[in-house]
């Protein structure tokens, strides 16, 4: 693996649905390793179809996806799916298998990995979010909240370059958000977080851009984009009641 | 018969009967009740000792007897069915009770009566056993077709997603004051059948999106290869190698 | 209809086991066709027919109620042929059968040919055919799609309980005759029948109404998409209505508006005066059909009846309920041709049923067009 190479790097990505809907116009994004950044925009923005181009599920119209400098083709999907972690919004999609230690063991096994080494990775996995001990539960019958985490750990099994969350903190009680936030600032990959939630991307991520019509309209310090008014109003962007960016110490 | 029960199939334990790999336990229960099917149904006494050996293994896996005849409730409807027969049934008819029932029609009801209850109950011994899961990979390593194990899994697990789902919906519709009575209702019913539907096919392509990011190509991984050995067989076996012997003097006799 | 084990003798549940697997690996790769991949990569069977299978448990579950406290439910065997396909449709139907006879106990395990070939293979394959055929012979209009579900769901259920009889008749273990078999059978599912036929037909009419593409059976009939003219240099703006693939549709009562919403469904002139045009063409088909059906099917029982009568086995009197109704023993009286009757008898019968199918689906539709119009009042007519 290129090791000087940013964990992503997007250019001139343009794409449009075979039925003739174009959702994204050029856009431009680089991510260096270990950043942690939130990805922004109103609904109909594209952020999703940009998501579905990391890893190649979409193919790019124009332009280029590289992860960690190896550029997203088919020749390359099974290696870019490995350094690429989706966390769908919705874990029962994501949570597939009838039990969680299959669930977290399907990406490393899809890739090869068996016996010892694959529990070995099950178990590390199950560890960083903290659901060591419900590796033989049924999904379904786990809280909403310990769904989500093992969501992320079945990506985290597969090692993965780049953490993609799609609205990680949507549907969760505050502590449960809390604890997926600590576990997100625990971990050392290169995260990209789709989020409405600004007060969470604040917290998490030091950098954000904001996806508008197709095009990245804004990146930079996730606290000077949500007290830039302007910007906020024009992007459909809004604070929750009584949240001021600027009263909060934000991490750097 | 639901989904929300799927859970409570299955009785925890550490039986020697638990503890048999799956597709062994398939593979007997199966060739159990294939040879009670073939039994003569005259051989009446062949019955009760298939009825003995059941009992035996739910002994020995610790299964409670109500535990087991609740389950074969299930049954009912053929039960009915069986009942009827003699009435219906062709041939010489005997008097009994004041009724007229027919000879070959009793016989017809209790040769389903037997067999089907003993049919239930092996099938039930093998479910509250065995795990969902190990069920399923007991059918894949018993070379029933992955994707069809792969289908049937999915169902098992999104069972109880759509299910919730469905009742979700109904409690939408009650709380809106919408309560079914009747026939006039059923085509709100069928539009949240429908809608159910739709969100069931849509969750279907998203869970290939999701499994694709995760490196899917097709076929599922085989990641824990559980291997029966021989002493494993022939405990399974025992079932229904005494079944067979029964069976063969049935015949004989 | 689950036969448990021991109902069918050994060598005839081992055949029909054979026949069911060669079904389901024939439905196999049809499947893999029908829910083909839209260029995403991978295989995409698994997970939809999964789904799908678990979507007709579900469903299964679902009580529509009758009157007076009873309830009856779907099978399910048309709903899934004519929404994902006739392979997909046997595929999910033959699983939710296995599940329910491995893990329920519903249904005997040798007896799960038997199950499959009956439910799963003749319900789906039945309804696909006649559906396919008629909509192609009626006019291209959503509401042909509503009555081609009705007719193939209505004749799919009659035919699984003639496939059962025939399946009886070859090594069914109890001494009942198989017109008697073959009567009972066919007269207790034409009656589910017909509300299997109502249900799919609703359920496939409200599937229709929202996403027209993810009805299997009526791909190609609608025009392809040709939506969102808006030109294409102005990006989206926000809050435009891409859906994304992650947010789902949608309670059924929300569905109306969507429907509207979307401009790739071109409203056909609502047409009342083809409607009993197509009624007429619904109603001759299925005579045909059944008509067809029972005068082939009608041969071998009543030669089998023969042949009991030669052997002197059928001394006793038939004490048969339905035995001074027109249609008793499934044939008609005074006609000598045992099959040219018993084809005769289908007809009658199937017409009959249609009728009062028929009665009831107007009058459902009646009521239901008076309660949407309370509850949604700018629907399109054609929906209704």
């Amino acid at each position: 693996m290129n090791t000087t190479a940013p964990s992503l790097e997007v250019a001139g990505l343009a794409y449009a649905y075979p039925d003739g809907h174009q959702a994204l116009f050029g856009v431009d994004l680089t991510v260096a390793r270990g950043e942690r950044v939130a990805l922004l925009g109103p609904n109909g923005a594209g952020k999703t179809t940009l998501v579905l181009h990391l890893n190649g599920i979409l193919e790019a119209g124009a332009g280029t996806v590289a992860v960690a400098g190896l550029p997203v083709a088919k020749r390359n999907l099974a290696e870019i799916r490995r350094r690429v972690g989706i966390v769908f919004q919705d874990p029962d999609d994501q949570l597939f298998m009838p039990t969680v230690r299959e669930d977290v063991a399907f990406g490393p096994a899809a890739a090869g990995l068996r016996g010892a080494e694959l529990e070995e990775r099950v178990i590390e996995a199950l560890d960083r979010v903290g659901m060591a001990g419900f590796a033989d539960r049924p999904p379904h019958h786990l809280s909403f909240g310990q769904r989500r985490r093992v969501a992320v750990a079945t990506v985290l099994a597969m090692r993965p370059e780049i953490l993609v969350l799609d609205e990680p903190s949507s549907n969760l009680d505050p502590a449960s958000r809390r604890e997926l936030a600590d576990v997100l600032r625990s971990l050392d990959v290169t995260v990209l977080m789709v989020t409405h939630d600004l007060p969470y991307a604040l917290e998490l991520c030091p950098r954000s851009v904001v996806l508008s019509g197709g095009v990245i309209a804004a990146d930079g310090r996730t606290q000077d984009l949500l007290c830039d008014a302007d910007l906020m109003a024009a992007h459909r962007l809004e604070l929750p009641f009584g949240f001021d960016p600027r009263s909060v110490t934000a991490p750097v | 018969m639901g989904a929300g029960h799927a859970h409570k199939l299955y009785r925890q334990g550490r039986s020697p009967v638990h503890a048999l790999p799956a597709h062994c336990k398939i593979a007997a229960v199966f060739g159990f009740v294939l040879i009670v099917v073939s039994t003569p149904r005259e051989a009446v006494w062949a019955f009760g000792l298939y009825a003995v050996l059941l009992a035996a293994v739910a002994a020995a896996a610790r299964i409670p007897a109500g535990f087991l005849l609740k389950r074969l409730l299930i049954e009912v409807p053929f039960v009915a069915f069986a009942l009827l027969m003699p009435f219906v049934a062709e041939g010489p008819r005997v008097h009994a009770l004041g009724m007229s029932l027919s000879e070959s029609g009793l016989w017809g009801a209790w040769n389903i009566l037997a067999k089907g209850t003993l049919g239930v109950a092996a099938s039930v011994l093998l479910a509250s056993t065995t795990e969902l899961r190990a069920l399923l990979l007991g059918l894949q390593r018993l070379k029933m077709p992955p994707m069809l194990v792969q289908i049937a899994s999915f169902m098992i697990r999104y069972g109880d997603v759509i299910t919730d789902e469905m009742r979700r919906m109904r409690i939408a519709r009650v709380s809106r004051g919408f309560e079914a009575r009747g026939i006039r209702h059923w085509g709100v019913l069928a539009k949240s059948a429908g809608a159910l539907f739709i969100r069931s096919y849509e969750r279907g392509e998203r869970v290939h999106l999701a499994m694709v990011s995760r490196g899917y190509t097709g076929t599922m991984p085989v990641t824990d290869e559980v291997r029966a050995d021989r002493a494993q067989w022939t405990s399974a076996a025992l079932l229904p190698l005494a079944a067979l012997a029964v069976c063969l003097l049935g015949w004989t006799l | 209809m689950h036969v448990p084990d021991g109902f069918i003798n050994a060598p005839v549940s081992v055949a029909t086991g054979a026949v069911a697997a060669a079904a389901v690996a024939v439905s196999l790769r049809g499947a893999r066709r029908e829910l083909g991949g839209d260029g995403l990569g991978g295989e995409r069977t698994a997970p939809l027919a999964g789904l799908v299978a678990a979507f007709i448990f579900a469903v299964q579950m679902l009580n529509f109620p009758v009157a007076a406290g009873t309830s009856g439910h779907l099978l399910g065997g048309a709903l899934a042929a004519i929404l994902v396909g006739p392979y997909t449709g046997v595929l999910c139907v033959s699983v939710v059968l296995l599940m329910q006879g491995v893990l329920f106990a519903d249904g005997g395990l040798t007896a799960l040919g038997v199950n499959i070939t009956d439910m799963a293979v003749t319900t789906t394959v039945v309804a696909y055919l006649l559906f396919r055929g008629l909509v192609k012979v009626l006019p291209r209009k959503r509401r042909s799609i509503t009555v081609a579900s009705f007719v193939a769901a209505l004749v799919s259920v009659p035919a699984a309980a003639l496939v059962f009889t025939l399946i009886y008749a070859l090594g069914g273990t109890a001494d009942v005759s198989t017109g008697k078999v073959l009567t009972a059978m066919v007269g207790v599912h034409v009656l589910i029948g017909i509300g299997e036929a109502v249900i799919t037909a609703l359920t496939v009419g409200a599937v229709i109404a929202v996403r027209p593409d993810l009805v299997y059976g009526a791909r190609g009939l609608s025009k392809p998409l040709e939506l969102k003219v808006v030109p294409v240099a102005a990006p989206a703006a926000p809050g435009a209505p891409r859906p994304e693939p992650a947010a789902a549709p949608v309670a059924a009562s929300e569905a109306a508006p969507t429907a509207e919403a979307e401009p790739k469904a071109p409203a056909p002139a609502p047409a009342h005066r083809s409607t009993k045009r197509v009624w007429l063409a619904g109603v001759a088909a299925a005579l045909v059909c059944a008509g067809g059906v029972s005068y082939y099917a009608s041969a071998s029982p009543d030669g089998l009846e023969k042949v009991a009568h030669d052997q002197g086995i059928d001394k006793q009197a038939k004490d048969h309920a339905a035995k001074d109704s027109p249609l008793a023993d499934y044939s008609v009286k005074d006609i000598t041709d045992a099959r040219l009757s018993g084809g005769l008898a289908g007809v009658i019968g199937v017409g009959a049923t249609l009728a009062v199918g028929t009665g009831v689906f107007v009058v459902v539709r009646r009521r239901r067009d008076a309660a949407e119009t309370a509850i949604t009042d700018d629907r399109t007519p054609q929906q209704v």
